[in-house]
């Protein structure tokens, strides 16, 4: 008989690979080895306190400030956890900064290991196979999917991250953005543009 | 492959149930990471074989694979363990009313 919405007898059954997850979860939560309240409390953390927010507040001090953004370069990882952004797959951040004459770019061709603690959990298209197989070899034709066209002298360079290195682009800061704040400066870093599959959004168009 | 409107982080609550349990198995120390990348990348790379993965449900659907496979070379939740149990969950839903919560019998 075909299911009918009209007419739920009984609860409705969520997809197969939920009751898998359920399954999992029950199996472990029985056996003493995880803690349901935990769980809720990394889907939160996730959802609501880690995003690109952060990613941006570290650029927006590196535009600002001279001696944070040597202080990146030399050593990301402790610089980003001072400002409290740290944790799984952020254990060795390297910050790759965008020149006239460089573009950076990042991929993860192994999966799609990205730098949580600064940018969230990553986007669909991030994790797709379209995406993790082009971005190395055609990297101009992708960025220009995202809209990115690049001057000719501008080389483009693409960073395959690992379980244990995660890059985080650091962009151009934006002309027109001079005597801007560094809480205004975060509103123009986008996420993308700390992919590399985009650049920060300009200052007239952003108030 | 446009970036245009914010995407909410996860699509499917059970997306996030399964992203959770995974980071909290590894932070109590059942696995560790470049472990679960390396096996995630294998499982990936096999499904990517037969068609071309879009990054969203078949994302989370190779991730479940891998933890099921993982758990099960454990001991931790063997197979069958895992296939009684959803169906448990199954029977459970189907046995619910509709709109009361839905609890496993026993």
């Amino acid at each position: 008989m075909p299911h009918d919405h009209s007419d739920h007898p009984h609860a409705l059954l969520p997809p197969d690979p939920a009751l898998r997850v359920k399954a999992l979860e029950t199996i472990l939560t029985r056996k003493g080895l995880i803690d349901p309240a935990a769980l809720d409390e990394i889907i939160d953390t996730y959802q609501n306190r880690i995003g690109p927010k952060n990613g941006a507040r570290v650029v927006a001090r590196a535009w600002s400030d001279p001696d944070f953004k040597a202080a990146l370069h030399e050593d990301a990882t402790s610089v980003v956890s001072d400002l409290g952004f740290y944790g799984r797959q952020g254990e060795h951040i390297v910050v790759v900064e965008n020149t006239p004459s460089q573009h950076n770019m990042v991929v993860c061709t192994l999966c799609s290991c990205y730098p949580w603690p600064l940018l969230g959990i990553p986007p669909g298209w991030y994790k797709s196979d379209a995406y993790r197989a082009r971005a190395v070899r055609e990297p101009r034709k992708v960025l220009g999917e995202f809209g990115v066209t690049l001057p000719p002298e501008t080389s483009v360079r693409v960073w395959d991250s690992t379980a244990e290195i995660r890059y985080l682009v650091l962009p151009m800061r934006p002309e027109g953005s001079e005597g801007l704040s560094e809480k205004a400066l975060a509103t123009l870093v986008t996420r993308d543009s700390m992919i590399g599959t985009g650049l920060p959004r300009s200052p007239e168009g952003s108030t | 492959m446009t970036s245009a409107a914010p995407e909410p982080v996860f699509e499917e609550a059970w997306h996030a149930q399964l992203f959770a349990l995974t980071v909290h198995l590894n932070e109590t120390g059942r696995f560790d990471w470049p472990d679960w990348a390396a096996r995630f990348s294998a499982t990936l790379k096999r499904h990517g074989l037969e068609r071309e993965l879009n990054g969203g449900a078949d994302y989370f659907s190779a991730w479940l694979e891998t933890l099921e496979a993982l758990l099960a070379e454990s001991g931790e939740a063997e197979h069958l363990e895992q296939e009684q149990m959803r169906r448990a969950w199954e029977n459970a839903y189907l046995e619910t009313p509709h709109g009361e919560p839905v609890h496993l019998s026993e």
